[in-house]
């Protein structure tokens, strides 16, 4: 008797969003490949201040000027430099500054501001999208038109106005890239509200006398988290690529900081004599960016329920 | 059809208005005093007080009460900054280089068509690529092939463009020597100008040769910045022809014994590709923002090398009138695609 009710219990009892997507996601290669390519670096970037650590402004070995990845040189020349093989796998630069330390030490700075790139717009641009698509009226006008406004300006472009107008800095470089974000996530936050806005549960948390507050974050919000996250997930990968270009083009990041775009920058000019200097860094930005688009299209294809039927 | 564009058109004033305040801000919130910052330390009070009225920074920032009070005349209320800055871009006045003199909007004019020749033969690049690699995927859904090319294609969103262009440039052309490395055009050869765009006036003029040569030019650059639409290209086809090859009319296709080539192209792909053009406008402004990138790495004198050296030497009226004109071109343009929507794909209304 009791065990039939048990077993009827289950019967009924569904799968959440969230198992149901965890069990898609984790068949999911591209997504599970991602992941661990994010894992990885986020592990390295945690490590990096107990194994290595590091201070740019006092790394300086002008004996190493520019040598090459020890593993490409021959016997001969590593005794020469007496360097191991192993000892130097992405060469030095022209301070003889060991490039694998910079390159990794260089990981913390790129996702530290991606990440926080993202969170800041994603917490600004939820609120602001929340009180549009809650309240109306003129506050939805407001926003809708400074929504408009900054995607009038393509890509990286007013982010560059903005450090062009701040000054150059690490620090100008996160703002910027945060206000380039913000209208998406106003934008999405936006449309999930307005679709919600009159259905019937929040009509029926009303008439119970929730709170707008109540409503908004424990009735609305859940709701709009699907199409968040997904954009979450493909913005950190912008994030990183515009920090990186930010720096590359001397607005971000300033020498010595072993950022990523910056170090491209000081490289980029020897790449005949000393290719390294440019394509590590590049490479370390590619490994990165591609780990969250991987993990983004998962998480899309995941928790999208209209590509169930598709796929 | 004629009241819509009227009211899109009326739609983007607000949108004018607010893209006019943010350029109008840029030297305006940099710390200090913009004047000693764009001459440097070592100017003359005298040059900072020229540069600060010939730039109308002794005014007030956008109402000027004191001058109405003085004169009564209404007029005097608008003798400020803000309305000296847009009564003058709105007459085409972008002002002058602080330190070349240059007239800003008249060298614009002339830098863009090096931009617009190159992101539209990096569009190109990444139709011709990315159209025919979508449908593959599309057609062999689920399979290797397909898994393969979306790989390929979020690879080519994941590069920095201009790591990608630095690579292309030294490996390409200084190192192997199959194209050049910088500017539009060898010293050898010259042509006529028509529309600015030297591969099309070279065509129209009849000079092969140079067509040839620019086309050269164009190669690297344009498929550094290409590597940007492309991915999206081939999601957006895919996707898109997806939706389209699980249509009735496609099964009734196939039924009636078609071709299967018959089916995908003639059908299938014609209805894809409606999707295919919003992207192709909208992809439009990244590939002008991301020509600042491109253009900086293989010296090309488009407008977003000049605004980048602009940004480096702190040229506020270039910086000023660049960004503006890069963002007005880009409005328009999403305005276009929206509108050319109503002709492509006939089942849309506009009432």
């Amino acid at each position: 008797m009791s065990a039939s009710v048990a077993k009827r219990e289950t019967a009924i009892k569904g799968t959440s969003l969230l198992q149901d997507a965890t069990k898609r996601f984790f068949r999911n290669p591209t997504g599970i490949t991602g992941l661990s390519i994010i894992l990885f670096f986020v592990l390295a970037s945690l490590l990096a201040p107990v194994l290595k650590p590091y201070d740019a402004r006092s790394d300086r070995d002008l004996r190493l000027r520019l040598l090459p990845p020890t593993w490409t040189m021959t016997q001969v020349e590593r005794e020469q430099k007496n360097v191991g093989r192993f000892e130097h796998i992405f060469g030095a630069d022209e301070l003889g500054r060991d490039l694998f330390t910079r390159v990794w030490h260089g990981g913390r700075i790129s996702l530290r501001v991606g990440l926080m790139a993202v969170a800041i717009a994603v917490s600004i641009g939820t609120f602001l999208g929340l009180m549009a698509g809650y309240f109306g009226g003129w506050i939805d006008t407001l926003m809708v038109w400074l929504v408009d406004i900054l995607l009038a300006f393509p890509g990286i472009l007013l982010a560059i106005a903005i450090v062009a107008a701040l000054g150059p800095s690490l620090r100008n470089a996160l703002i910027a890239i945060s206000i380039t974000q913000i209208p998406v996530y106003i934008r999405i936050t936006r449309g999930v509200v307005i679709g919600l806005r009159d259905s019937e549960y929040v009509n029926a948390a009303k008439a119970l006398g929730s709170g707008s507050t109540r409503i908004l974050l424990s009735h609305v919000l859940p709701n709009s988290l699907s199409p968040l996250i997904v954009q979450l997930t493909l913005s950190i990968g912008v994030a990183i690529l515009d920090v990186a270009a930010l720096g590359f083009l001397g607005l971000g990041a300033q020498p010595p900081s072993p950022e990523w775009g910056v170090m491209i920058r000081d490289g980029y000019r020897q790449f005949l004599k000393a290719p390294w200097l440019s394509i590590f860094p590049g490479l370390a930005i590619f490994f990165s960016v591609i780990g969250f688009n991987l993990l983004g299209d998962a998480v899309r294809d995941v928790l999208d329920p209209r590509l169930k039927n598709v796929s | 059809m004629t009241t819509y564009i009227f009211r899109r058109l009326l739609g983007l004033i607000p949108v004018l208005f607010g893209i006019s305040l943010l350029v109008f801000s840029i030297p305006r919130s940099v710390p200090g005093d913009p004047a000693t910052i764009m001459l440097g330390q070592r100017s003359t009070p005298e040059q900072r007080e020229r540069l600060r009225s010939q730039l109308g920074l002794d005014k007030p920032l956008f109402f000027n009460t004191q001058a109405l009070q003085e004169t009564g005349d209404i007029r005097t209320l608008l003798d400020s900054q803000y309305f000296f800055f847009i009564g003058n871009a709105l007459q085409g006045d972008l002002g002058r280089s602080v330190f070349t003199r240059v007239d800003v909007s008249e060298t614009l004019s002339r830098r863009f068509p090096a931009t617009f020749e190159l992101a539209v033969v990096a569009m190109v690049f990444a139709l011709i690529l990315g159209i025919p690699a979508g449908v593959m995927a599309a057609l062999n859904r689920g399979t290797i092939t397909d898994t393969l090319l979306l790989i390929v294609a979020l690879a080519g969103v994941s590069f920095p463009i201009f790591w990608l262009a630095i690579i292309f440039k030294y490996v390409f052309a200084v190192n192997l020597g199959w194209l050049p490395a910088s500017q539009r055009l060898d010293i050898a050869f010259s042509i006529q100008p028509i529309t600015g765009m030297y591969l099309l006036d070279a065509l129209l003029r009849g000079n092969l040769a140079a067509a040839w040569n620019a086309f050269k030019h164009l190669i690297l650059p344009a498929v550094a910045l290409g590597s940007i639409p492309l991915a999206i290209v081939v999601r957006m086809t895919r996707s898109s022809m997806l939706e389209v090859l699980s249509q009735d009319y496609i099964r009734t296709a196939k039924a009636k014994g078609l071709m299967r080539r018959m089916v995908v192209n003639k059908h299938a792909l014609r209805n894809a590709l409606i999707p295919v053009v919003t992207v192709v406008g909208l992809s439009f402004g990244s590939l002008l923002s991301g020509a600042i990138l491109t253009e900086t790495v293989f010296d090309w004198p488009g407008i977003g090398s000049w605004v980048y050296n602009a940004i480096t030497s702190r040229d506020y009226p270039i910086i000023q009138g660049g960004v503006l004109f890069v963002a007005v071109v880009f409005v328009l343009v999403n305005l276009l695609v929206d509108l050319s929507y109503a002709f492509i794909d006939p089942r849309i209304q506009y009432s």
